[in-house]
């Protein structure tokens, strides 16, 4: 074997997806750094949880794919557990249920959940033959709903969102049909007013918002309005480095978080953008070709419904912050400032990495 | 394990599998084009829309006030002046318990609960990082106090801010007038840009109607602010032009004297430069303190000064409006001698009384058994009513009116002192078009001794004096001599302004009339011969007495019966001295009684200050005196440090 293969092999990575995490985190602390106000606390703190994650990634890329499949029903039975333990012990933040703390550790269960459900859908469908029928489909749906509905209960729309749309991914990959995805389709959008009436007041303000976001300058229309006015003002080529008046003169709110997309925008312009879009995009595809190249039914499914829901994080962060999507809490993955769904995304990433590292040459 | 291996069903599920991660890709790629189309509309083809917002965003206009112009007298002493005020302020964000705050700072300072009440309504209004004042008008020993202990309250600070003082007070408040808060309709017919900043206008006097030279140009700051509106830095400074330094025609000193010698009475009195047109003194009584209204009134005063019977707001020098009285007998009867109506070379039989005829109503003269046989001259000296009613009647309305409007009567004389009155010179015509009645020959006589609808200004007799002491030639009155740039010391300056000269046929009938003016005075017979007791210098001069209080046929007129407020005017015009004139004087004693009683002295009193008044020079000295140097040259060096531009 080549001693670089043997590298990257004994550590279980795989190089392109670390290159590419890579340079979206650097982009992202270069990014942060000026968002934040020069503050390299800011930056170092997200540097170490960066590197936090990259331990899990690691760690998680030792595992063994069979692992993963045996331990899929129970870690998902775990995490509905936790999720049913949060109402009851769980601590409230910003009007939401969603923490629960053993010890010295505060952890969200839904982030959790996140992985499990994907894990669960797939170990579920993989047991079967591929595309599935009628009942297994409603199963799998089954099993993504029940965490689905306890993360809104927190709520978390935002999680709740992603949660769905992992489960989702599993089914349309394992070749559920397309008429079921339609008939799916349908009763969600026919679900969309039942919706609406168990929504909270914010959320639906954050709908209203968005349909006019001029109806209410100073509330709830102001975070979009101000996001443009920085994403529009970039230009081509951006005001550059730390001169972006939107976001260092304060008018953007909540500008190393979820609207860290509207600071790289103006401060780097379109250009600056396409270059972020293109690594989200080289990511996804390489997770993509590491389903594709899986060697499992399982592996297959988990893998490429890890990365498409990774995906879901950039679009619906990118189409919130850009006006054509609600506002929904999602941070921009690997660069927003904040530790829960990073952690979450590297232990994806390593699972990733682990299916497609600990492939059995094929001798035929 | 079974599903992990490999086997011919698995490689058709692994080609179902392929195809939907294909179709999922092509899914992603179709997303991120409409993600990338979006930025592109944002980000290409609007990019100039969000610039734009995004400029106004980020960079604000902050007014710079300009420092008002001061006002001084024709030798420059000061009569408005700006000064600075203190006031204790707040930086809420940067105190953590206002209540401990207050309570601490009560040890050296009174806050009474008003303040505190005013200190919270504010704040309400005011950005955590903005200037909250808690207390104002700071005496200079708080000021003190408060900086030794400065350090024990931090985000508190004393600010200042520029406001107008009047430092002689009541002195010349009608003539310089006073600045008060903008009200909404001057807001409506200011610039507004102008007076970002300015939170005070003149409201009367020559601060009113000098308001474009006095107010200056307003600077402003662009300023790069934050999203809660803090300044974060300058990014250009357009400083502001200070307003014109104004001397005034008035002078002080005389001013002082003729405000003096009215003393409690209710009344006017207008002396003139009778070759410039100058204004010398301008007083009316009673007055008010100007620094009142500029150091905000409440409103209890302001509604005692309003509702005064006294009307002390009232400039009664411009917009009283008076009967003259017998003090029009000498225009009158210039008009006479001009219109070469016989009877103003003849003389009269005065036998107290006068009647139209073929009517019983008898038109009295002030003295009751009559002047006897008397002509023009006597007629003015012993100001003869029944001398004046032949001439009258001989004369006609409309004659007379031509003369007297010659002269300014019923006509604003144009002085540049904002809302001046007309007064009123009767005709036919106006009469008809006023009250839609024909003219009776009644009211030709009582027009001829200045009674009945004829109504003059202090300022208009004064006017009208002058130009007989000119022998013809008409000023217009003028309060602003010149006006000086504070920054640059240039001068500029108001020139006197000639208006329709009046030209007799017989230029001697000048002398005629002015000589039977100075019988007036220095005439055995003069009605003001009581003022003629040790004249240095030659005065011509006419009393005059208006009715307030029409005395019934068969009754006496009797003070004692009388109210006050009924009494007679006083009025006397004059003008010395008689050879070379160099000032006109009209006087107004409102229920003074008798012009000669109560009128004359005074008016002799500011004569002889004038021209008593060695130092007084002949003219206006140029230049600008080294007082308003220092005081005003935009930025005033003990201030510069302090004060921060007043928002609003």
């Amino acid at each position: 074997m080549e001693p670089r293969v043997a590298v990257s092999e004994r550590m279980r990575l795989d190089l392109p997806l670390l290159f590419g995490v890579l340079v979206l985190s650097a982009f992202g602390l270069v990014a942060l750094y000026s968002a934040g106000g020069r503050d390299t606390d800011l930056v170092v703190r997200q540097a170490i949880r960066l590197a936090i994650g990259f331990g899990f990634m690691c760690a998680i890329a030792q595992v063994a794919p069979r692992r993963f499949f045996s331990w899929a029903p129970s870690l998902y039975l775990a995490g509905v557990l936790l999720l049913c333990a949060v109402p009851v012990l769980g601590e409230t933040a910003q009007g939401a249920q969603r923490w629960l703390r053993v010890g010295p550790i505060r952890f969200q269960p839904s982030e959790f959940v996140k992985l499990t459900v994907p894990l669960m859908v797939a170990w579920y469908l993989s047991r079967g033959d591929l595309p599935p029928r009628f009942w297994r489909i409603v199963l799998g749906g089954c099993l993504t709903l029940l965490p689905v509905a306890l993360v809104i209960r927190q709520p978390d729309l935002g999680t709740a969102l992603l949660v769905a749309a992992s489960g989702a991914f599993v089914l349309f990959l394992a070749g559920t049909g397309w008429r079921y995805i339609v008939a799916l389709a349908a009763s969600a959008a026919a679900c969309v007013p039942l919706l609406w009436h168990f929504m909270h007041d914010y959320q639906r303000r954050r709908v209203l918002t968005l349909l006019d976001p001029q109806q209410d300058p100073l509330g709830a229309g102001y975070h979009i309005i101000q996001a443009t006015i920085a994403i529009g003002s970039g230009g081509m080529h951006g005001k550059g480095w730390f001169n972006g008046t939107q976001s260092q003169l304060d008018f953007l709110p909540e500008r190393s978080t979820d609207f860290v997309f509207a600071v790289i925008a103006e401060e780097f312009g379109l250009l600056g953008i396409l270059v972020l879009l293109s690594a989200y995009l080289f990511i996804v595809y390489r997770g993509l070709y590491i389903a594709v190249q899986a060697q499992s039914t399982f592996g297959k499914l988990l893998a490429g419904a890890l990365v498409l829901t990774f995906f879901i994080y950039v679009f619906v962060n990118i189409g919130m912050v850009s006006g054509i999507l609600p506002v929904v809490g999602l941070p921009l993955p690997l660069v927003s400032y904040g530790g829960t769904s990073m952690v979450t995304l590297m232990a994806g990433f390593g699972i990733v990495m682990s299916l497609h590292t600990h492939r059995v040459p094929i001798l035929r | 394990m079974a599903p992990l291996l490999t086997t011919s069903e698995s490689s058709r599920e692994s080609l179902l599998f392929s195809m939907r991660a294909v179709g999922a890709a092509v899914i992603v790629g179709m997303l991120t084009l409409l993600l990338v189309g979006r930025l592109v509309h944002l980000q290409i083809f609007k990019h100039q829309h969000f610039t734009t917002l995004s400029e106004n965003n980020r960079v604000k206009i902050v007014p710079i006030a300009p420092t008002r112009g001061l006002i001084f007298d024709r030798r420059g002493e000061i009569l408005a002046q700006n000064l600075p005020a203190y006031s204790l302020e707040v930086v809420p964000e940067a105190v953590e318990d206002i209540d401990a705050l207050i309570a601490e700072l009560r040890g050296i300072i009174e806050i009474t609960g008003g303040d505190e009440e005013a200190y919270f309504a504010a704040l309400a209004r005011k950005r955590r990082f903005e200037r909250v004042p808690l207390r104002l008008r700071l005496e200079d020993r708080e000021v003190a106090r408060f900086s030794v202990n400065r350090h024990r309250f931090p985000g508190v600070d004393v600010g200042a801010r520029l406001i107008r003082n009047y430092p002689l007070g009541e002195l010349g408040i009608h003539l310089v007038g006073y600045v008060g808060r903008i009200n909404k309709r001057e807001l409506d017919r200011i610039d507004r840009a102008d007076y970002r900043g300015t939170s005070h206008i003149g409201k009367t006097g020559v601060e009113a109607s000098y308001e474009d030279w006095l107010h200056g140009t307003v600077g402003y700051q662009r300023v790069e602010a934050n999203a809660q509106g803090r300044i974060l830095r300058v990014l250009e400074r357009h400083d502001p032009v200070p307003g014109r330094n104004l001397f005034l025609t008035m002078d002080a000193r005389l001013q002082r004297t003729a405000e003096a010698a009215l003393g409690d009475e209710n009344g006017a009195i207008v002396a003139l430069e009778p070759m410039t047109g100058a204004v010398l003194a301008m007083v009316s009584s009673p007055g008010a303190d100007p620094n009142l209204f500029a150091g905000g009134i409440d409103v209890e005063t302001y509604r005692a000064l309003q509702r005064s019977p006294d009307r002390p707001l009232f400039n009664r020098a411009v917009n009283g409006q008076y009967p003259p009285g017998s003090t029009i007998k000498p225009f009158v009867g210039l008009a006479g001698l001009e219109r070469g109506i016989d009877h103003a070379r003849g003389t009269s039989w005065c036998p107290g009384w006068f009647r139209l005829p073929g009517r019983k109503h008898r038109y009295r003269d002030w003295k009751k058994y009559g002047h006897g046989r008397v002509g023009l001259r006597d007629a003015i000296v012993q100001s003869c009513d029944v001398y004046f009613y032949e001439l009258a009647l001989a004369m006609g309305i409309d004659r007379m009116y031509e003369y007297l409007s010659s002269f300014g009567f019923g006509e604003r004389t144009g002085i540049r002192l904002g809302g001046e009155s007309r007064g009123l010179a009767p005709s036919r015509a106006w009469k008809r078009n006023a009250r839609d009645e024909p003219w009776f020959p009644g009211e030709t006589l009582i027009t001829g001794i200045g009674q009945g609808y004829v109504l003059t200004t202090p300022l208009q007799l004064a006017s009208a004096t002058a130009a007989i002491a000119t022998r013809g030639v008409r000023l217009r009155p003028r309060v602003v001599d010149r006006a000086v740039d504070p920054v640059s010391g240039d001068i500029e300056r108001f020139e006197p302004e000639t208006i329709a000269p009046i030209r007799l046929i017989e230029s001697s009938n000048w002398e005629r009339i002015i000589e039977a003016m100075t019988g007036v005075v220095h005439g055995q017979r003069g009605t003001a011969r009581k003022i003629n007791d040790g004249l240095a210098y030659r005065l011509a001069g006419k009393t005059g007495t208006a009715q307030v209080f029409t005395v019934r046929q068969n009754e006496e007129y009797d003070a004692r019966k009388l109210d006050k407020k009924l009494h007679d005017h006083g009025l006397f015009i004059a003008f010395a001295p008689v050879e070379r004139p160099r000032i006109a004087v009209a006087v107004v004693v409102e229920n003074g009684g008798s012009g000669s009683g109560a009128a004359a002295p005074l008016a002799r009193t500011v004569i002889d200050a004038y021209l008593g008044d060695d130092t007084l020079p002949p003219a206006v000295v140029p230049g600008r005196p080294a007082r308003s140097a220092a005081a005003n040259d935009g930025s005033g060096p003990a201030l510069a440090a302090t004060v921060h531009p007043v928002p609003g």
